[in-house]
């Protein structure tokens, strides 16, 4: 190969459209580069390959089919449809992730809309858009059904905005959809005559997700068309469907390999019983369960039969108890992924150990979280012993009322491997219940031995020790969520300047301020985002930031009853298309 | 103040709903939901978003997140599913529910002495036992529902169901 893109790549690297215009010695033609770089699917090659020249910064946006987004505020759909135009499928994340915790005002922003009427325009051939976070209308949908012929598939995860109407005009107009994917959906009650409008000769759909959608939907129509969509093989249901209705869905589609329950709470005859017992057993290829909302131990056997191949299963849904879960992780040795309650206890946890040897994620939710009593969940004793069990243990969420520092250290010298630790001790700032100690040897543990590790979560008491390791052994990480720690401005300096990867740090109620703030000036446009809020900052110091750097958006939310100087919770990004003009009233922008 | 999973005015930090900057999608109304409930609207200790468990994690039993239960109606041909933890008594649910199903009456039975209205809304309980709506203090019916019914009022009688009753267990909510 031609030796001479390479040195042009050393020269012109981090230039774009400098004197990396037309190559003399262009190596080969447009065409051959272009097929070269269609090959690429990596969207973080394809930004390092379009930095390498003109022509190659070119030759990589002619190709580009798929669009990644990570902050729909940091590029506008203008600037979008003119570097690109060939998009097939597109990904956009709006709000930031302490939306889910509902501290952000309704009307934050992050609308589809603007988008979906440039995509209209430039890319008639979308066949894929997939939302997070962000608000989708029914006029924004009645939009995407009528404007893109070929699409395919549609994927929600925690948007808002939408109701049936919306939909009913996606169900009813894109005739090739294969894939109709809600998670997480925050909507209320928005009614289900959706389902009825797939046309009667439609058959496409391969996967489809209702599972967090409240409505009833018509059992005859669904059940209509899973029996016509013979490649359907994710179905996703909602706690509406019974399990008596599930067992027909089963029946007609046995080859599923993902599948979410509705209810599982029925008072079944025993032939009823039999019959979903057998339907469970025909689903072989089944790799992923979840639902199973209100089950209990008499109800759980039922699954057995479909578990052997299971790699997934999501019981976050469900209040089970240790023994039940016990007996059935004995039926699912294939487990990679697991997801429950806390009410599992560290009992359950002792069985997830000794039962799932190949485990790589665990997530543990609060069943119930303002439990003052602390009676009920897990403890370290549980984490522990998932972590002698299943050493291939690299992703963990875990919602405890108790920890100490030896135990960390010892769970991360038996799985090293933790890319994703995010540790959530509900008490704000609790320290090692058994030496009083901060947590700060916990999560230097953490950083010293993962070395992989890209996201961390910490909780407890922390001084700015705990920071100060994250700054010195964190080279890996990506995301930090920090809540109710650290003691001084130092504590974030010393990520600021430690973490070279660092691009999305959200901290809250954090004795971090202004000084802490201005530390990361050069940083946060190599950043995706930065959250801070319930901290020490002020308006002053938000101002100041923003005047230094005009390519950041500073954003400002004031609580109610709040002074002229506090800044309450500030919302920091790196945008080529200027601050938004869709905010409302309550988010200053500085 | 009895003691119960939602936390006691006793504490010193108060733990508050991931809803407890409000659901914000009716009414604009800030602060609704448990914190309110518990008379816990002005107490600047309560703690948003925290723990940090996503909104959209819904959980069978009550837990401070949201709390839907499924309403029917005798005569309806589509169940309904109402968010207990949106609306802070009884007055307000009744009003949901006359919206979600176009009839008007319900609230009038809460009201009046008489007989007028020609429905009755009643809860199954965690027990299994149907429950006249307004017995019970507001925080102790989102603890203990699970379904609602809206049943005709000639069945109710039946059943030896009165105004009355209705009118003095709605006293309780304030």
């Amino acid at each position: 190969m031609d030796p001479d893109p390479k040195k042009s790549k050393v020269l012109t690297s981090n230039l774009p459209n400098s004197n990396g215009s037309s190559h003399p010695h262009s190596p080969f033609p447009d065409e051959v580069l272009e097929k070269v770089l269609s090959l690429i699917d990596s969207h973080k090659d394809r930004n390092s390959v379009s930095l390498v020249c003109k022509d190659w910064y070119n030759a990589e946006r002619w190709t580009r089919s798929n669009l990644f987004i990570g902050n729909c505020y940091s590029v506008s759909p203008e600037i979008v449809a003119r570097r690109f135009t060939k998009i097939k499928s597109v990904t956009l994340k709006g709000k930031p992730r302490f939306s889910d915790f509902n501290m952000l005002p309704r009307d934050w922003g992050a609308n589809v809309h603007s988008w979906m009427v440039t995509f209209a325009k430039a890319y008639p051939f979308l066949e894929e858009l997939r939302l997070k976070r962000m608000r989708v209308s029914d006029q924004s949908m009645e939009l995407l059904a009528k404007s893109f012929p070929h699409f395919r598939a549609l994927s929600l995860s925690s948007c808002d905005g939408f109701t049936d109407d919306g939909l009913k005009a996606i169900t009813t107009h894109c005739g090739n959809l294969t894939e109709l994917d809600i998670q997480d959906s925050v909507t209320a009650d928005i009614g289900g005559g959706w389902l009825s409008c797939f046309p009667e000769n439609f058959s496409s759909l391969e996967i489809l997700n209702f599972s967090s959608l409240s409505s009833e939907v018509s059992f005859e129509a669904l059940e209509r068309l899973v029996s016509r969509c013979r490649s359907l093989r994710v179905l996703k249901v909602n706690d509406i469907i019974t399990l008596d209705q599930l067992q027909r869905l089963l029946v007609h589609a046995p080859l599923l390999t993902e599948l979410g329950t509705g209810s599982f709470l029925q008072e079944l005859t025993p032939r009823q019983y039999e019959d979903i017992e057998s339907a469970f057993g025909n689903c072989k290829n089944l790799r992923v369960l979840s639902g199973l909302w209100d089950a209990t131990s008499f109800y759980i056997p039922v699954l057995y039969g479909a578990c052997s191949g299971l790699t997934f299963l999501n019981m976050s849904d469900t209040v089970l108890q240790s023994g039940e879960l016990a007996k059935l992780l004995a039926h699912c040795p294939n487990l990679r992924r697991l997801w429950v309650t806390d009410s599992v206890g560290d009992k359950g946890l002792e069985a997830v150990g000794s039962s799932c040897p190949l485990l790589e994620e665990l997530r543990v939710f609060p069943a119930d979280p303002y439990d003052l009593d602390h009676r009920h969940g897990v403890t370290e004793l549980g984490f522990l012993a998932v972590s002698r069990g299943c050493r291939k243990l690299r992703y963990v969420l875990y919602f405890c009322r108790r920890m100490t520092n030896a135990a960390v250290v010892t769970i991360v010298q038996n799985c090293p491997d933790f890319t994703h630790f995010r540790l959530c001790i509900m008490n704000p700032r609790q320290p090692d219940y058994l030496t009083n100690e901060p947590m700060d040897e916990a999560f230097g543990a953490v950083a010293k031995t993962c070395t992989k590790l890209q996201r961390l979560s910490v909780s407890g008491l922390l001084t700015d020790t705990t920071f100060e390791y994250i700054g010195k052994y964190a080279k890996n990480l990506e995301t930090l969520s920090v809540a109710f720690a650290g003691s001084s401005d130092r504590g974030m300096q010393c990520v600021l300047e430690g973490c070279p990867k660092l691009r999305k740090l959200e901290i809250r109620d954090c004795p971090f301020g202004n000084a802490a703030l201005l530390s990361g000036l050069k940083k946060y446009e190599m950043m995706r985002s930065l959250w801070m809020s319930a901290c020490n900052l002020t308006m002053k110091g938000c101002r100041l930031l923003a005047r230094e750097m005009p390519r950041l958006n500073v954003e400002v939310i004031k609580d109610e009853g709040s002074d002229e100087i506090q800044a309450d919770k500030v919302y920091v990004y790196r945008s080529v298309a200027g601050p938004r003009q869709d905010a409302p009233p309550i988010v200053l922008t500085l | 103040m009895e003691k119960n999973g939602l936390g006691s005015l006793e504490t010193e930090l108060r733990l508050g709903l991931p809803g407890g900057g409000g659901e914000v999608e009716i009414k604009n109304e800030k602060k609704r939901g448990f914190s309110d409930c518990y008379g816990g609207g002005e107490n600047k200790n309560q703690v948003v978003g925290w723990p940090p468990v996503a909104a959209y994690r819904r959980k069978n039993v009550f837990n401070g997140g949201k709390m839907y239960v499924k309403v029917s109606m005798d005569g309806a041909p589509f169940l309904r599913k109402v968010d207990l933890s949106m609306h802070k008594g009884y007055s307000e649910l009744v009003k949901a529910l006359e919206e979600l199903f176009g009839c008007y009456g319900i609230g009038e039975a809460l009201k009046d002495e008489e007989d007028k209205c020609e429905y009755v809304p009643i809860y199954e309980d965690k027990d299994g036992d149907w429950m006249l709506l307004g017995d019970v203090p507001w925080q102790m019916f989102t603890e203990s529902c699970k379904r609602l019914r809206i049943m005709k009022r000639a069945d109710a009688n039946g059943m030896g169901l009165h105004a009355k009753d209705l009118l003095k267990g709605l006293s309780k909510e304030d």
